[in-house]
């Protein structure tokens, strides 16, 4: 049924039609709603079996939800930003046990300085911990990827993700095509699992595992990530065919047929980019939109073919690796390896800055024009960088660098009014 | 399966013999019938406390819920020694996840049962004094405060052994470790730190708290039982010398463990919803000294430059336990108790 | 596509004022997206909300910067914050209000827009009135289905109704009602004042 309403509480909506059967609730913005609106109906009654757990931190969330997965049961939790990361010892974990958990990571920046807006930094801190990672452009996409998410991580047994742009999509109220409980039923199996703490048949796990069969062991892990790479687009489909939805896969073509410039991007901003391209397409620029839905497994052969008759390529992220670039962009390349394509890396929208569509159509028609650096911070104020690095160059003792910004900013805000 | 004979040495220490005792009442561990949930050929140090502590009362935990257990495990040399594959030493389910998520993962497994409708099914988590007191407190808090149905077990050995003995939380006043050496004028760890676990999780009021230790198996197997007993978080605090870490003679261990109790330095008790139900006297008093000069980790406080001065602060330590929880009653009490 | 900004603090329901509004432009078959102003703000900080309109799905995730009309709940916020920067040429305000703009020191704004689509209403004393509690926010989105004909008064309506239940509800949607018609009075008025 197509309803209009919060993002997270489509997903609470959507993960309770997926009969969780346990869920950990810890407090984080911007995810809180989703676990708020899932313990209303635990505690009602509408969601039963179910196990709805008030945890004393991140990692708690995560090891419980371990414990839950390892015993037989539907694990489900959410976390941001520097929840990711307090529970992050226990994310590898449930990974390397191949335990299917599903959590909602509602993308948000990491401090310090402290900033509570949207960017992917806290989605990238995890990248190689073996989890499956889905991106979502849209909250119907958010909701849809949820009940393939259970599919995926159990039929594969391994931790699925999704991420989803914190308030940007979180705190948004929109038309979502809610799924029923049929329909989900139809979709999404009873969860039977590989390997399950049983008293009538014992098993170990989590054992030392010594350099003898360690790296057999961690191959087999990639394995199943590529195994991922095979089932995410079949169980895409048959959710279209279920749903009438192209929501998942592993990555979303716009306007890319005869691009010569594509922008490669991940999540919400996506929507901004389309307008853009839009807009440079009514004036005669041939530009298209590369959507990656799987950031892990990352689809490179996918990629490779959709960005084939590209000449230029323009990745725009909202994270990047601090002394290298970007994150993305380095994925990308790994696709375009061997192509004469140009590759732009574009870090936008760090710590909630807003993307206006307006500064993604200049940069794209900078880069087209080769007027586009490497690595391109999208609407850097200059000049409050340049007066912080005087004032290093000048006093040894210049102060917290965060706080020195901000007064510069309010200090130039006042100068002008 | 013929009867396996067990034995048990007079040591004068007041321990009774299962020969002596009805079939009844003999340990879970003197039965063909035990379930051996860590097995033999494990590679635990000879003399380990908590090799033998895990024994019993994994087994005593056994025989409590009818073979419906699952235990998950904290990293550390339980963790370690017990497991590599595939010489896995669990004969029952069994899980490892992290050094300090032990309590969270037992949650998990505890929630997953009862959503499962599996009441039958019950939860031991375990882990070392350092998975318990240090990294791993969080947690543990939490699973005490929200009453998870666990039995937590810390086999406490006072310090981190598997690392090389480093100080833990739970590491005694003056006990030479790697990381508190016995040099300067305060050599070993320092005083006035350090966590009382018990009496925390006491505050917690949950159902549950004993402490025991592995020289008394039928305290600790009864303990275990009663522990069983209840729906909720318990704990129970097990007192493991180790024989590599303290610098002990490995046939000392249970020794050692009796002589804990004894100078009144490991207090062992009951408490049902945050108070003290029950209190085991101490029945041959003996001063600090006998238990310290056994253990090279106090070798610093004895001979021509030995330190009396801190010594006398350990004593000081035992004698405030003792008046605490009332360790050494009027003779007459104690044997209106044994009339019992 | 018409874009919606909405000023007030924290408290006053500025975030529901646009996910109603959404949510009424929804149950009369268009597309909306509304979405706060993210950040921590506490009670009685200045809060903004969006919420955009069309016809079509609406893609973009940046903020509304140049909004179609503006709402403004608190008086107290003019002069304090930019209230009317980015609005379009053509565009409406809206303010919560027993006072004129000549009052609040806003006479600049004729200068600036059409004076047909700048309009006041006194949502408060309405919500005291109505709903007992001084909650401008249902008052105002009827005020402003009357002022703009976005959406139709009956939808404000039922988006009332479904966020609101029972007595809580029709109070509330009595006080957009009542709104509605004075904002309907006051450009009746208008239009008899400036054809006569």
């Amino acid at each position: 049924m197509l309803r209009q309403l919060e993002g997270s509480k489509a997903i609470a909506e959507t993960v309770a039609l997926c009969r969780p059967e346990v869920v950990c609730a810890y407090p984080i913005s911007p995810q809180t709603h989703i676990i708020e609106a899932i313990g209303v109906k635990v505690k009602e009654g509408s969601l039963a079996p179910c196990e709805y757990i008030n945890v004393e931190s991140e990692f708690a969330a995560m090891s419980v939800s371990i414990g839950a997965s390892a015993a037989g049961a539907r694990a489900y939790t959410a976390t941001a930003s520097q929840g990711l990361l307090f529970m992050i010892e226990a994310v590898y974990n449930a990974a390397g046990l191949g335990l299917p958990i599903v959590m909602t990571l509602a993308n948000r920046a990491i401090g310090a300085p402290i900033n509570i807006w949207n960017d992917h930094s806290d989605a990238m801190a995890v990248r190689d911990s073996g989890w499956i990672q889905l991106f979502a452009e849209t909250n119907q996409e958010a909701a849809d990827l949820h009940v393939q998410a259970f599919r995926l991580a159990e039929e594969l047994s391994v931790p699925v993700m999704v991420c989803m742009d914190g308030f940007i999509l979180t705190h948004a109220v929109e038309g979502v095509d809610l799924m029923d409980q049929a329909t989900v039923d139809r979709f999404l199996p009873t969860y039977e699992p590989r390997q399950v703490l049983d008293p009538d048949d014992p098993v170990s796990i989590g054992a030392m595992v010594g350099p003898e069969a360690f790296e057999e062991v961690r191959y087999l892990a990639h394995l199943r990530q590529l195994d991922a790479l095979d089932y995410i687009p079949v169980i895409a489909e048959e959710f279209a065919a279920l749903t009438g939805r192209a929501s998942g896969g592993l990555i979303h073509p716009y306007r890319t047929e005869d691009a010569d410039t594509v922008v490669v991007a991940l999540g919400s901003v996506l929507g901004t980019i389309k307008d853009a391209v839009d807009r440079l397409r009514d004036g005669g620029q041939r530009v298209g939109v590369l959507g990656i839905a799987s950031f892990r497994p990352f689809p490179i052969a996918a990629v490779r073919d959709a960005l084939a008759r590209a000449h230029r390529v323009i990745v725009v992220e909202k994270a990047f690796s601090l002394g290298m670039g970007g994150v993305l962009a380095t994925d990308v390349s790994m696709a375009t390896l061997g192509s004469s394509a140009v590759l732009n890396t574009v870090v936008a929208g760090l710590g909630g800055r807003p993307i206006a569509q307006h500064s993604i159509e200049t940069m794209i028609e900078q880069a087209i024009r080769g007027e586009l650096a490497d690595l391109t911070f999208l609407d850097l104020d200059e000049g409050v960088i340049a007066r912080e690095r005087a004032r290093m160059a000048r006093t040894r003792r210049s102060g917290p660098f965060a706080e020195n910004v901000l007064r510069d900013i309010s200090q130039t805000r006042e100068d002008r009014s | 399966m013929s009867e396996q004979r067990v034995h048990f040495y007079q040591v004068g220490s007041f321990a009774v013999g299962n020969r002596l005792l009805s079939a009844d009442d003999r340990t879970v561990q003197s039965s063909p019938h035990r379930t051996n949930s860590i097995d033999s050929g494990h590679r635990a140090c000879q003399g380990c406390g908590e090799a033998l502590g895990a024994r019993y009362a994994l087994d005593a935990a056994m025989r409590a819920t009818n073979g419906q257990l699952l235990a998950v495990n904290a990293t550390g040399c339980l963790e370690v020694f017990s497991t590599p594959y595939p010489e896995t030493s669990w004969r029952i389910p069994w899980l490892h996840s992290l050094f300090g998520n032990a309590p969270a993962v037992a949650t998990g497994v505890a929630a997953a049962m009862r959503v499962k409708g599996r009441s039958d099914v019950r939860v031991v988590g375990q882990a070392g004094d350092g998975g318990t007191v240090d990294i791993g407190f969080g947690t543990l808090s939490g699973m005490f405060e929200r009453n998870d149905d666990v039995l937590f077990i810390c086999y406490d050995n006072e310090g981190y052994m598997n690392t090389g003995v480093q100080r833990s939380a739970a590491t005694p006043p003056a006990a030479r470790t790697a990381t508190t050496d016995v040099v300067g004028a305060e050599p070993g760890n320092v005083f006035g730190q350090g966590k009382d676990l018990p009496r925390i999780a006491m505050a917690h009021d949950i159902p549950y708290v004993a402490t025991a230790t592995v020289a008394d198996l039928h305290d600790l197997e009864q303990k275990v039982e009663r522990a069983m007993s209840f729906r909720g978080a318990r704990y129970l605090h097990v007192f493991v010398p180790c024989p590599l870490g303290w610098g002990s003679a490995s046939n000392e261990t249970i020794h050692l463990a009796r002589l804990a109790k004894e100078t009144g330095l490991f207090p062992v008790f009951e408490a049902e919803y945050g108070v003290v139900t029950n209190v085991s006297p101490i029945r041959r008093p003996a001063p600090v000294e006998e238990y310290l000069k056994l253990q090279r980790r106090y070798a610093h406080l004895f001979g021509p430059k030995g330190r009396p001065d801190i010594v006398a602060r350990l004593q000081g330590i035992a004698d405030a336990n003792i008046a605490r929880y009332g360790l050494l009653p009027e003779r007459d009490e104690l044997d209106s108790r044994e009339d019992d | 596509m018409f874009q919606v900004r909405i000023h007030g603090r924290g408290g006053q329901g500025v975030v529901t004022a646009a996910e109603l509004l959404s949510v009424a432009a929804f149950n009369e078959g268009r597309h909306a997206q509304a979405f706060p102003s993210f950040g921590s703000e506490r009670t009685g900080a200045p809060v903004v909300s969006y919420c955009r309109l069309d016809d079509r799905e609406i893609r973009t995730r940046e903020p509304v910067m140049a909004p179609d009309a503006v709402i403004v709940q608190d008086v107290t916020l003019i002069h304090q914050v930019d209230l009317f920067g980015g609005l379009v040429e053509g565009g409406y305000v809206l303010i919560n209000t027993s006072r004129t703009f000549e009052e609040l020191g806003l006479d600049d704004l004729g200068d600036r827009f059409q004076s047909e689509r700048l309009m006041t209403c006194p949502a408060t004393e309405l919500a005291i009135e109505h709903v007992g509690r001084a909650l401008p926010n249902a008052a105002l989105l009827g005020a402003f289905a009357a002022l703009t004909r976005q959406v139709p008064l009956d939808a404000i309506g039922v988006a009332i109704r479904d966020r609101f239940h029972g007595a809580v509800g029709e109070r509330n949607f009595a006080a957009a009602t009542a709104a509605f018609d004075h904002v309907t009075r006051e450009m009746e008025a208008a239009t008899r004042a400036s054809t006569t």
